[in-house]
């Protein structure tokens, strides 16, 4: 991907992020994802519903990275099953890890396809897909 | 002065301006470690054969250095830690868990690093003692007439940062500790960011306890200083207990401790740590600790001069007189900031700095900080300023 669209998907993304702000609704699971090595404090709540994310919001306030890859994260996941969100999650950790993965499924997300070069950020394009993570593995509960 | 040949990052292109989090090594510190390891790497305690021996040579010297540093009366008063961390962590609950008693009162303020309020929130929920915070002026300053303000006839303790390690001011510590002694409370002082840069003298300011950290003052990591009056770390209890600081015991369960400095020592000493420390101490007397932190507030004053000019930069602590800049870009998150200057090669913290309770009189979460020491030079402030000097920042970052 061009370098000056991947930079613009982000920054449109951080500037007006899709479903920031929560809701207050007891049918949402809800986490606090508050990085010990960053500043980054999100909270992420998730409605699921016949093992399907019905919604997905989040908020809080965090660097251009973890917020863009927070609303890119909204988009990728409602409306889908559980089982292909955990794909999707999984696929996105290869393409943060430098391992290969399957673009199709990651669709806007691959622009963070070239976060590793600035490996300090790399735990911020992976804190709203750990916060998924706790939340699906809560639910399994 | 030029300081590259001491110090192999300074020649590495990166511009390391985070030394209130740890500073940079001269090569004599890493060579003195080095050569322990290398050479004559006993334990200590074990003064039977020559190498020991050595080592325990080392460690006195070492302390008798430190005490004359900050101009102890007794090297007996120095007690190696693993840090101020463990220095404050050991002050609290060794000598104030024990005396406080429901409705005493520790006065301390927002502004401190969570190495020094938590043990006392500790000690607080434990002893139902009452933590009290002096109220901070406009500039979020300690002034003397808001301590004063402050203290009442339950105050046992008051305990606070010398200089702090967000907004860099620099309390009055030894008008407070003088009116604290003429009202029979102790003052328990986090010396961390004001030891490495200015010369401290706890004979001068009469403070009870201190704590600092070798790491932020040349010396290696995981090595600390507790100072305390003799007479107090008498009466303190060690935390830690184990061997090297008992006289004697028994299967009865009889104890005796060791006097001070040793019964606060328990277990192997950080060795090569306290040998490292000692040349660090060398290389700042060396220097002397009037003219380093004459260079900080010069070099302070000319980075502000700089970014005042910029329309972008919010600067919190402009007057203040160290080596300490924290600022905001306008509009750009903290994080984003450094993770900019980072592609710059240049090191800056950011966030609230383990001052979490600061951002509710601060009214700003998060900044930037910009920490300086006598190795930086105007060249390393050019480079940061021009590298601020851009509107596209947050673009640039990502």
């Amino acid at each position: 991907m061009d370098e000056n669209l991947r930079k613009s998907i982000i920054l449109e993304h951080y500037s007006n992020p899709i479903n920031k702000g929560l809701v207050n609704d007891k049918k949402y699971v809800k986490i606090n994802m508050n990085s010990s090595s960053c500043i980054d404090n999100l909270d992420f709540m998730v409605k699921i519903e016949n093992g399907i994310i019905k919604d997905a919001r989040f908020d809080g306030e965090a660097c251009a990275i973890s917020t863009a890859a927070s609303s890119i994260m909204m988009n990728l996941i409602i409306g889908k099953k559980i089982e292909e969100v955990e794909d999707i999650i999984i696929n996105y950790e290869a393409m943060i890890n430098e391992e290969s993965y399957n673009d199709k499924l990651l669709k806007e997300a691959c622009v963070f396809d070239q976060i590793y070069k600035q490996a300090n950020r790399k735990k911020c394009a992976l804190l709203p897909f750990e916060g998924l993570k706790r939340i699906l593995s809560q639910e399994k509960e | 002065m030029n300081f590259n040949k001491d110090f192999n990052i300074l020649s590495s292109g990166i511009n390391y301006l985070d030394n209130c989090a740890t500073t940079l090594k001269p090569n004599s510190v890493i060579e003195a470690l080095s050569d322990y390891y290398k050479n004559y790497s006993a334990n200590a305690h074990r003064g039977d054969y020559d190498m020991s021996l050595k080592v325990d040579n080392k460690i006195s010297e070492t302390r008798k250095k430190v005490a004359r540093f900050i101009n102890a009366k007794d090297y007996k008063e120095i007690i190696f830690t693993s840090g101020a961390t463990e220095s404050l962590n050991m002050i609290i609950m060794g000598y104030f868990l024990n005396r406080l008693k429901p409705g005493d009162e520790i006065l301390t303020t927002k502004a401190e690093h969570a190495s020094l309020l938590l043990p006392w929130f500790y000690v607080a929920k434990k002893t139902n003692a009452k933590i009290k915070y002096i109220d901070l002026n406009s500039n979020l300053e300690v002034t003397l007439d808001n301590v004063k303000k402050a203290v009442t006839k339950n105050t046992k303790v008051i305990s606070l940062a010398h200089v702090t390690n967000v907004m860099g001011d620099i309390r009055p510590i030894k008008e407070i500790i003088k009116y604290a002694h003429e009202n029979n409370i102790l003052v328990v002082v986090d010396g961390a960011q004001s030891v490495p840069h200015d010369t401290v003298d706890v004979s001068n300011l009469d403070v009870d306890f201190l704590a600092f950290s070798a790491h932020k003052m040349l010396g290696p990591t995981g090595l600390g200083v507790l100072y305390g009056k003799e007479k107090l770390l008498k009466e303190m209890q060690p935390i830690i207990t184990g061997g090297g600081m008992n006289a004697f015991f028994d299967s009865l369960m009889n104890v005796e401790y060791k006097d001070i400095p040793d019964k606060f020592e328990a277990g192997t000493p950080n060795v090569a740590g306290i040998i490292g420390f000692s040349k660090a101490i060398d290389y700042l007397n060396e220097l002397g600790m009037e003219n380093v932190h004459k260079y900080e507030v010069d070099l302070k004053k000319y980075l502000v001069s700089k970014l005042s000019k910029l329309k972008n930069i919010i600067i919190y602590n402009k007057d203040i007189p160290n080596g300490i800049v924290t600022f905001n870009v306008d509009g750009v998150f903290a994080q984003d900031v450094a993770a900019y200057l980072n592609k710059k090669g240049i090191c800056v913290r950011v966030g609230s700095h383990c001052a979490k309770t600061l951002s509710e009189v601060l009214g700003v979460k998060n900044t930037c900080r910009a920490s300086l020491y006598f190795y930086n030079t105007k060249q390393d402030v050019d480079k940061l300023v021009e590298a601020l000097d851009n509107d596209n920042i947050l673009y640039d970052s990502l």
